[in-house]
């Protein structure tokens, strides 16, 4: 009896109505208004590639050792090193990183004995050309500078 | 009797796919229909192939971790864990006890990640919008806490060799404590809207029935094959990563429809949160990285070892030929396997149910064509 009243009156459909409903409260409202609003990056999050320098003379930080070049997957990191002549050392000369290619294992991070190498928490990597997305090393110590639409 | 002419000839066929938004990716079926009865199918695949095993020959066997999570994108940790476990039963090591804890957890929370993605496109093509938003919803809490542990939010690349990269940050017990808690009145939101209405249970009951025997012989594993009242679970069977710690039951049902498939994972659901919360409870202290090499060199040999993913079981089968780089890799992967009992489960039925057939399989077609 029931039962045939519950199929009689659509309880079933109601029951899922009501859940509908309920969430139809404005403080379960989860959208995110990008790109108004800046979303939370984890801290760990692995997106655009930086070469980090000495803060306090400006110097890069890497010592050309070529291992991220080495546990790079895709090999999409090129590293140029020349010896200085006056003070004896390898020094670096030119770092090409493709992030088309890269998929952010973080691998090379991992690499990198003097972590001058790091995956940032920049996510905005679109660019109009192709070669743009090939970060020579002045890109990848700058940091890529995404275009502003809104103030 | 007139000889039959063309006209009373009744089969048409149909291509399905790989367009078509129901098939969950680039799946091409080719359906031979009498009206609106499917009389035979034959899928085309290899749509989405990239030569996964074939690029594992040319790189060493740490480069090669990353690729394992663009096959079965929406269950990456698994397919992690598979390749991990895999390369370690090769070195002949095991991972520590708090990185085994911690791999548990994560493979837990994606196995929800993955059952979520399922309800809510299985939802959708059976014609029921509403699950697909709360489900993703709720998906994303558990994104946040892969995204906060190790950087990425659906190809994670979180096991290493050995154990893991990333030690647990601050607050990662409580965010899955806090997960668990949120979660379980959700399952029981999902199941409000679906599980009694009266167009869903119509649209599955008694569609696409492939009885335990028949899942079987076609080798069909996962929450398919405990649908049809087989209990079998690799974590029970043979369990891996410590699983024999933990205290849990494998859901199981009888009619083998697509209507039992349902309940059966969203059982599985619960019974891994139940597995998180016992997990999360006793995270031994230790080292998080058993003793590996900076070149991961096995001897030469082979090795399979299978885990339980989302979708069934997933196994891999290596051979080394003691170099850093993979001899062969194979991937035995639960999707492709379970695709082959499409075309039993879809013989006598209707168009539409070929999609919700489709959808109850959970594919992915990364995983299928590799």
């Amino acid at each position: 009896m029931v039962r045939l009243l519950k199929t009689i009156f659509l309880w079933d459909l109601l029951q899922g109505l009501w859940v509908t409903f309920r969430n139809q409260n404005p403080k379960y409202i989860c959208t995110e208004q990008y790109p108004s609003e800046r979303p939370k990056i984890a801290e760990r999050y692995r997106g655009a590639p930086r070469l980090n320098i000495n803060p306090d003379n400006g110097e890069t930080l890497c010592i050309a050792c070529n291992l991220c070049a080495l546990a790079c997957p895709e090999n999409l990191i090129v590293v140029g090193s020349a010896r200085n002549e006056e003070t004896r050392r390898k020094e670096l000369s030119y770092f090409t990183y493709d992030t088309s290619r890269c998929m952010f294992c973080g691998l090379c991070e991992d690499a990198c004995p003097v972590d001058a190498l790091e995956l940032t928490q920049d996510f905005e990597l679109a660019s109009y050309t192709r070669d743009g997305a090939i970060w020579d090393r002045q890109m990848l110590e700058e940091g890529p500078k995404p275009s502003k639409y809104l103030s | 009797m007139p000889e039959s002419t063309f006209l009373d000839v009744n089969e048409l066929v149909l291509n399905m796919g790989p367009q078509h938004p129901s098939t969950h990716g680039v799946l091409r079926v080719i359906l031979k229909l009498d009206g609106e009865t499917v009389t035979g199918t034959e899928c085309v695949i290899g749509y989405l192939h990239r030569g996964v095993e074939k690029i594992a020959e040319n790189r060493t066997y740490i480069q090669f971790a990353p690729y394992v999570d663009r096959m079965d994108y929406v269950a990456a940790v698994s397919n992690g864990l598979g390749y991990c476990l895999a390369i370690e039963k090769l070195l002949n090591i095991e991972a520590p006890p708090r990185a085994q804890a911690v791999r548990v957890i994560l493979t837990e929370l994606n196995r929800i990640t993955s059952h979520l993605l399922w309800l809510g496109t299985h939802a959708l093509d059976i014609g029921a919008i509403t699950p697909v938003f709360y489900c993703f919803r709720d998906r994303e809490e558990a994104l946040k806490i892969f995204e906060n542990y190790c950087g990425a939010r659906l190809t994670t690349h979180a096991f290493r060799i050995g154990g893991l990269q990333y030690e647990v940050y601050d607050g990662f017990e409580q965010e899955v404590r806090a997960f668990c808690d949120m979660f379980i009145p959700k399952v029981d939101e999902y199941e409000e809207l679906l599980t009694n209405n009266r167009i869903w249970v119509n649209r599955l009951k008694g569609v696409g029935v492939l009885t335990g025997d028949e899942c079987k012989e076609y080798g069909v594993t996962g929450p398919v094959l405990r649908a049809a009242g087989v209990k079998w679970d690799l974590r029970k069977a043979q369990p891996y990563s410590g699983y024999e710690q933990y205290d849990f039951d494998i859901p199981t049902a009888q009619n083998g429809d697509t209507y039992d498939r349902y309940t059966v994972r969203m059982e599985e659901m619960r019974q891994s949160v139940r597995i998180m919360r016992q997990a999360i409870e006793k995270i031994p202290a230790g080292p998080i990285m058993a003793k590996v090499g900076k070149v991961v060199k096995p001897p030469a040999g082979e090795a399979y070892v299978s885990i339980e993913a989302p979708k069934g079981e997933l196994g891999y089968y290596v051979v080394s030929d003691n170099s850093t780089q993979p001899y062969r890799v194979r991937v035995r992967p639960p999707s492709f396997v379970n695709l082959q009992a499409l075309d039993r489960m879809v013989r006598g039925g209707l168009i539409a149910d070929v999609v919700a057939i489709i959808g109850t399989l959970d594919i992915v077609l990364g995983e299928v064509d590799r």
